[in-house]
């Protein structure tokens, strides 16, 4: 298969602008009559779904949630960036789009990237227009800060809950056009099979998750925007419900999954405590703005730490290690995620680990209390303020800029992060790789649509802090209403599609002879305690450090454990009702085939590059080798049947415009 | 430790439920989802049916979570979602009950599993501004002073998890109506549509069958983002302002 990613001709910075006004066009009278689905109401999924339905398309919307406005995008804390350059040091598209390639390890596309980087100005005025209340200073105009892997400030937010007010503005302009009428909702309905007709996607089978009835929907289009496999870690910042099965039915029906080994691991979480905890918790990259991140010098000091002996206010300055800033000078406590969280292994790896199990970091605001609280009683005219005043001045700022997140440490751990500093550990946070989509955000299959972290598209190897909004949004806000034109305008003739065509009925057997097939095994174990397994495989093997040698133990493991639960997987209860168990069990299914692909993607990628750290391909300072010769493509797997391996498509990658360089934060 | 707990069991909407007991082995580091799921892993091992309950981000954000925990929306402690509730709150030996949400608009789906869909529909009928992808002007061109910003976003954090409605004895979802109508009816961008978002949304919310305000302020006390009631009068306000004033009256 010749992957194209039809890619307009034209220099860079023009390819968006003249691609978009020569794509060809739908005429309002016949968009009444188009229909497309969309699944997923995250910000990529309720951005599109609003904008088709203003259009005046006609819009089917798809959530397992209750609301829209559950979808995990809603947690996401620090900020979306934007290339507004309001603060006048320095930004423009192109510096953003430079960021963001070499940020991303140089594995994703040019075009893709340069286009994001462009209509990232639109989406602050559009949020900013929904009532997204944004940071402000005092003169009323917006406030910025700065994210790791840049030098300039570019992120909007609002407070630690920017993605949480930017979903509330897409599920608002969402729910204003279920109120027209242009866009039908359904909630608590979940995707389980597309359905495709003469080699288009024409609909979807979902079931009803309150009466467990498989239905049918037809469309002239689909649209994916159902989020990453972060969960295929079973512990991961993604929420519980989270999870890879639409992508992974449209990839077993013909769709490509591309670089699934791209993963991201992000430094500042809150560590692990217990053998039953469910998930992690996510502490805002944006913390790194105002907390070092350190360690004890002396392995003496850490173990008198992990054993309760000693705390952080007991080492002197001169003891501790501030990794980040003596290993990056020029970025400091502002490197990427995937150097930040390679650090913090590093440091832990030989012994300097601060918590009771000794995986754990110090990120510690105490300097900003400081800084910030000299600075408040300059503004306040306090002269010569005592040290306490200054603390309090000082935590009150940063009370304001971070508050929930503090609040949430100390709910978390019981600790209070404004007396003892943060201890924090990486973990699976977010995934670059997905599913397959050329320039338009199709993938190969024709009229099926991928957005947001489901696709693979603008990330390459690593993703940058606060890029996740920004590309959810732009792909459903931005791109998607104008290039599903290219597709829809062919099939204006096309008549409503029947969902008693017999492709629909077919997918609709299968999607019930699977189902009856997982109720029907009635072994022992839930499906719960394989995801947890299956979990612990994936960071054990493939986690942040990978080695061929693991990835080679690791993927028969993952078969074993795959075979073992279609052996011996209990679901309780019955299909036709409300079953959260039967839920789980068809989610961790796919999960288990994902999780060896990602082995295997692992497994070819001979190279370090971002998330994805091979152990053998490091230089002398640890950090990441590239093989540019030999792996500069995407690799896109196909994998419609488990009894056979997958096969690897490449898309190579060119770059005409940044340069491949090595990248460094030094 | 050890822990009883009475949860209510129903099978689904049109069913009958009632309070099962249980004990459960806990430990202080769990969080009190975490306790429930070790309680619906041992039911599982049993082939029993595990208590379906609705969670969903664990942080504390998503709405997902809701129960009542011995009496209170989301447990005892205070601006606290139920998911973020730890188990150190509890000691050796307690006893506690657990029950869905109870309000007329809120109908049971399954055990803790109720239906909320009701605030969908009161966002739908007017809880957002009209505006098109891509027709707004630069975003700083509408400066917003600090003040009415952040109280705009303190209203903007409202999660729709329910609790407000689950809290109040009139079943009221004041609370929740009138932090979204606060939230955008504060900021220059939503005052074109203020008169008909609130006459709308206020009609939605007394057709879903949500009780009135008598100002019992149990809302404030249990919203697990300490939205504050002053939205509401905030919102009385507005209402009266534009049925007394304006030709707009639904």
């Amino acid at each position: 298969m010749k992957l194209d990613g039809k890619v307009p001709p034209g220099p860079l910075p023009e390819k968006w602008t003249k691609y978009r006004s020569s794509m060809p066009l739908v005429s309002p009278s016949n968009k009444m009559r188009l229909e497309i689905i969309v699944v997923g109401s995250g910000l990529a999924g309720a951005a599109a779904a609003a904008s088709l339905g203003e259009l005046g398309y006609s819009v089917k919307c798809f959530t397992f949630h209750d609301s829209p406005r559950r979808a995990h995008s809603i947690a996401a804390q620090g900020g979306i960036n934007a290339a507004k350059n309001y603060f006048n040091d320095g930004d423009s598209v192109g510096r953003l789009f430079y960021d963001t390639i070499k940020g991303g390890d140089y594995r994703s596309r040019e075009a893709n990237v340069y286009r994001l980087a462009e209509v990232s100005n639109n989406i602050i005025d559009q949020a900013v227009a929904q009532g997204v209340p944004f940071a402000r200073e005092y003169g009323g105009m917006l406030e910025n800060r700065s994210f790791g892997g840049v030098q300039v400030s570019r992120t909007f937010y609002a407070k630690g809950q920017t993605g949480q007010q930017l979903l509330l503005g897409a599920y608002q302009a969402l729910s204003r056009q279920i109120a027209k009428g242009t866009v039908k909702m359904y909630n608590r309905h979940e995707m389980l099979d597309i359905v495709t007709i003469e080699g288009k996607t024409r609909g979807i089978i979902t079931r009803n998750l309150v009466t467990g009835e498989i239905e049918r929907h037809a469309a002239h289009a689909v649209l994916l925007c159902t989020g990453g496999y972060g969960n295929v870690f079973y512990l991961s910042t993604n929420a519980m419900n989270c999870n890879v099965s639409a992508a992974w039915r449209a990839v077993r029906r013909g769709a490509l999954m591309a670089n699934p080994c791209f993963t991201q691991i992000h430094p500042t979480c809150i560590p692990q405590s217990g053998d039953y905890q469910s998930k992690l918790t996510l502490m805002s990259e944006s913390l790194r703005n105002d907390g070092r991140v350190w360690v004890p010098g002396k392995k003496e000091d850490a173990k008198a730490i992990q054993e309760g002996r000693k705390t952080a206010l007991d080492i002197p300055e001169g003891d501790r290690d501030y990794f980040l800033e003596r290993r990056y000078p020029a970025f400091g406590n502002l490197v990427p995620r995937d150097v930040a969280s390679r650090a913090a292994k590093v440091a832990c790896d030989e012994g300097l680990g601060v918590s009771p199990t000794g995986l754990a970091v110090f990120l510690d605001f105490s300097d900003a209390f400081e800084r910030y609280g000299r600075s408040t009683a300059n503004i306040k005219g306090i002269h010569n303020p005592d040290a306490a005043t200054i603390l309090q001045l000082g935590q009150k700022v940063i009370e304001d800029k971070y508050g929930n997140l503090f609040e949430m440490y100390e709910k978390i751990t019981g600790e209070n992060p404004y007396k003892l500093p943060m201890k924090i550990y990486p973990a699976v946070h977010y995934t670059m790789g997905g599913v397959w989509v050329d320039y338009n955000l199709e993938t190969n299959i024709p009229g099926l649509f991928v957005l947001g972290e489901a696709n693979f598209s603008d990330h390459g190897a690593n993703r940058l802090g606060a890029s996740a909004l920004m590309q959810g949004l732009a792909d459903g806000y931005f791109v998607i209403p104008y290039t599903i034109g290219n597709f829809l305008s062919k099939d204006i003739k096309t008549p409503k599609i029947s969902t008693d065509a017999p492709e629909f009925v077919k997918t609709a057997e299968e999607v019930q002879a699977r189902l009856n097939m997982l109720m029907n095994i009635k072994g022992n174990q839930s499906a719960e305690s394989f995801h947890r397994r299956l979990g612990k495989l994936m960071w054990e093997y493939c986690g942040m450090g990978r080695t061929a040698e693991g990835l080679a133990k690791g993927r028969p493991l993952v078969r074993a454990l795959r075979e073992e639960f279609y052996r011996d997987l209990y679901v309780p209860g019955t299909m036709n009702e409300f079953n959260p168990e039967l839920e789980k069990a068809y989610r961790v299914a796919d999960f288990l085939e994902l999780g060896e692909l990602l082995m295997i993607d692992a497994q070819n990628r001979n190279e370090s590059c971002g998330g994805h750290f091979r152990e053998e391909f490091q230089n002398d300072k640890g950090d990441a080798v590239r093989n540019d010769e030999e792996y500069a493509y995407v690799a896109a797997w196909e994998w419609m049947d488990t009894s056979k391996d997958p096969i690897l498509h490449k898309e190579e990658l060119t770059f005409e415009y940044a340069e491949l360089k090595t990248r460094s934060y030094e | 430790m050890k822990l009883t707990l009475k949860i209510w069991r129903q099978k689904d909407a049109k069913s009958k439920g009632g309070f099962e007991t249980y004990t459960v082995e806990a430990s202080t580091h769990m969080s009190f989802l975490e306790m429930l799921d070790v309680l619906n892993e041992s039911l599982i091992r049993e082939k029993k049916e595990p208590v379906a309950f609705e969670h969903d981000c664990r942080e504390g954000i998503c709405g997902a979570c809701s129960l009542v925990i011995n009496g209170q929306p989301h447990g005892p402690w205070a601006k606290t979602t139920t998911c973020q509730l730890h188990m150190r709150q509890y000691k050796d030996g307690d006893t506690i009950v657990v029950e869905p949400y109870r309000a007329v608009a809120f109908p049971v789906l399954k055990d803790l599993v109720v239906d909320r869909s009701s605030f969908e529909r009161i966002i739908q009928a007017g809880g957002f501004i009209s505006v098109n992808t891509g027709q707004p002007q630069d975003a700083n061109s509408i400066p917003i002073d600090l003040d009415t910003a952040s109280k705009a976003f303190d209203a903007a954090s409202c999660i729709g998890c329910g609790a407000c409605v689950a809290a109040c004895p009139n079943s009221s979802a004041m609370l929740f109506t009138s932090a979204k109508v606060a939230h955008l009816n504060m900021l220059p961008q939503g005052k074109v549509e203020a008169q008909q978002r609130v006459l709308n949304m206020v009609k939605q919310m007394d057709l879903e069958g949500f009780g009135r305000c008598s100002n019992i302020t149990a809302c404030e006390a249990e919203c697990p983002k300490g939205i504050s009631i002053e939205n509401i009068a905030r919102m009385n306000r507005e209402y009266w302002a534009a049925s007394l004033g304006s030709e707009k009256i639904a």
